[in-house]
């Protein structure tokens, strides 16, 4: 059942609705290839890269809604992409 | 106790705002609704009226204001007409559909083009299926009396819905009636605090108020929605009755009013102001001892299809009479719904008085004589010269 007016009652309810899902290229991240300049974690419009405890950059698969902004523009080409298959 | 004052329609309906103690009012000038707007923003400079009168750029804007009024928990009231309700078209849908109980006077005018400020109800049928909850008022008496209602109906916990209270422009809103005045103390007791359980934005408890509707939920606030409207039904008749008790007036059952109609075989059916100059020919014509009823629907919207088959069951010649046109249909909006709800009867469709044309008693009578010799169906137009 939904609320009355689809009335939202709690905050954060955005980190319910996993955007991932809406990806139709999926953008990967070499982490070899990468030179930590931060540009991809800069430009994500979705916030959805992030650096882990070692200091490698990550992709948060379910936010990402695949624009490859990152990889338009990563200057060593360590992002590429790759089609959405089932 | 009750005064009695000679005022038009739209100070009728301004005094009843007041007497409602909105606390927020937004609003655009636009023939023939100005008066209306005119008399809140001086009962609020006067300090007569504790209200935040906020003036806008556009009718648009008018009912974007009252929307995010209305969500931080208020009374929020507003009046336009004609090009000024096409303006508020998509803002319309987002009040109802955030089930905010704005209340709205409408004066009926025609839209462009050609440009028009007269009177004819194009304009509110153009918003037929907006989710607004539409009344159809039949002289300033009923103006006041159904601006005071409106806000009772669309705060009731089981409704939750915008009202639009129609007047017929310049025949309602720029004529002089006595009307009786109710006690402000009265009235706000009966209509009480709007203090909303649904929805209301404060910052103590975060909500999200028109938030994204997925297809996985959409479909289901649309009947949610659709079932609010149906549902009032129950409260504009039970409105109308307490109102009775409380203020001694009352409007047939709330959704329609019937007039002679007991061993009428002919009835017309009508909203608004023509419907005085019909009950006007009805006398006439029962001192002739001929016998004519009408229907009046005060409430278009929700429906009152119940009401319209019972109370015409023992017709034989139906005239419904529409100030609108369904361009391509070739019949008015209300001719349409009346036809779809009886079956097996003669129903003709009679379009009048579209963009001011003067509807005479003489023209009642016309329509009396058509529908009694034609045949179901028939569509014509009163009036219109060669």
């Amino acid at each position: 059942m939904v609320t009355i007016a689809a009335i939202i009652y709690e905050p954060g309810s955005t980190n319910k609705n996993k955007t991932g899902s809406w990806r139709t290229f999926r953008p990967i991240l070499d982490n070899k290839k990468c030179i930590k300049c931060e540009n991809c974690y800069i430009f994500c419009p979705e916030g959805t890269i992030y650096e882990d405890k070692n200091g490698d950059f990550k992709i948060n698969y379910d936010y990402c809604k695949g624009c490859l902004i990152c990889v338009n523009e990563c200057p060593v080409n360590a992002l590429t992409s790759t089609r959405e298959e089932k | 106790m009750e005064k009695i004052d000679i005022i038009t329609g739209t100070t009728a309906a301004a005094m009843a705002a007041k007497l409602s103690n909105v606390e927020v009012i937004a609003a655009y000038p636009i023939t023939p609704q100005s008066h209306c707007v005119e008399a809140l923003a001086k009962y609020v400079a006067d300090g007569e009226l504790d209200a935040e009168f906020v003036k806008v750029e556009s009718e648009h804007s008018a009912m974007a204001t009252c929307i995010g009024a209305s969500a931080t928990g208020v009374r929020t009231f507003t009046a336009t007409a004609s090009q000024g309700l096409a303006l508020m078209h998509e803002m319309l849908y987002i009040a109802s559909g955030m089930r905010l109980p704005i209340v709205m006077l409408n004066t009926n005018r025609a839209l462009s083009a050609p440009i028009n400020i007269w009177c004819d109800q194009q304009d509110s049928i153009a918003e037929r299926d907006s989710g607004w909850i539409q009344i159809y008022a039949e002289d300033n008496q009923e103006t006041l009396d159904s601006v005071v209602q409106a806000f009772k109906i669309a705060e009731d916990e089981e409704v939750l819905l915008p009202v639009m209270v129609n007047i017929d422009g310049f025949i309602l809103t720029h004529t002089v009636e006595p009307v009786a005045i109710p006690d402000e103390e009265k009235v706000r007791e009966y209509l009480g605090i709007y203090e909303p359980k649904h929805a209301y934005l404060d910052p103590d408890r975060p909500i999200t108020q028109g938030p994204v509707g997925v297809p996985e939920c959409y479909m289901e606030t649309r009947k949610d929605l659709n079932d609010a409207i149906e549902g009032s039904r129950e409260v504009i008749k039970r409105v109308n009755e307490e109102y009775y008790k409380l203020f001694n007036r009352k409007y047939g059952n709330g959704l329609v009013e019937g007039y002679n109609l007991e061993d009428a075989d002919t009835v017309l059916v009508a909203m608004g102001s023509v419907c005085g100059t019909i009950k006007y020919v009805i006398n006439e014509l029962k001192e002739k001892g001929k016998n004519v009823g009408l229907l009046r629907i005060r409430t278009y919207r929700p429906f009152p299809k119940e009401d319209v088959v019972e109370m015409l069951k023992d017709a034989n010649n139906v005239a419904v009479l529409d100030k609108n046109i369904s361009l391509g249909f070739n019949m008015g909006a209300l001719g349409i719904d009346v036809s779809s709800v009886l079956k097996n009867k003669k129903v003709c469709n009679y379009i009048v008085g579209l963009g001011g044309r003067d509807i005479t008693p003489q023209d009642i009578e016309e329509i009396i004589s058509h529908v009694e010799g034609a045949k179901d169906g028939e569509t014509k137009w009163i009036n219109l010269k060669e």
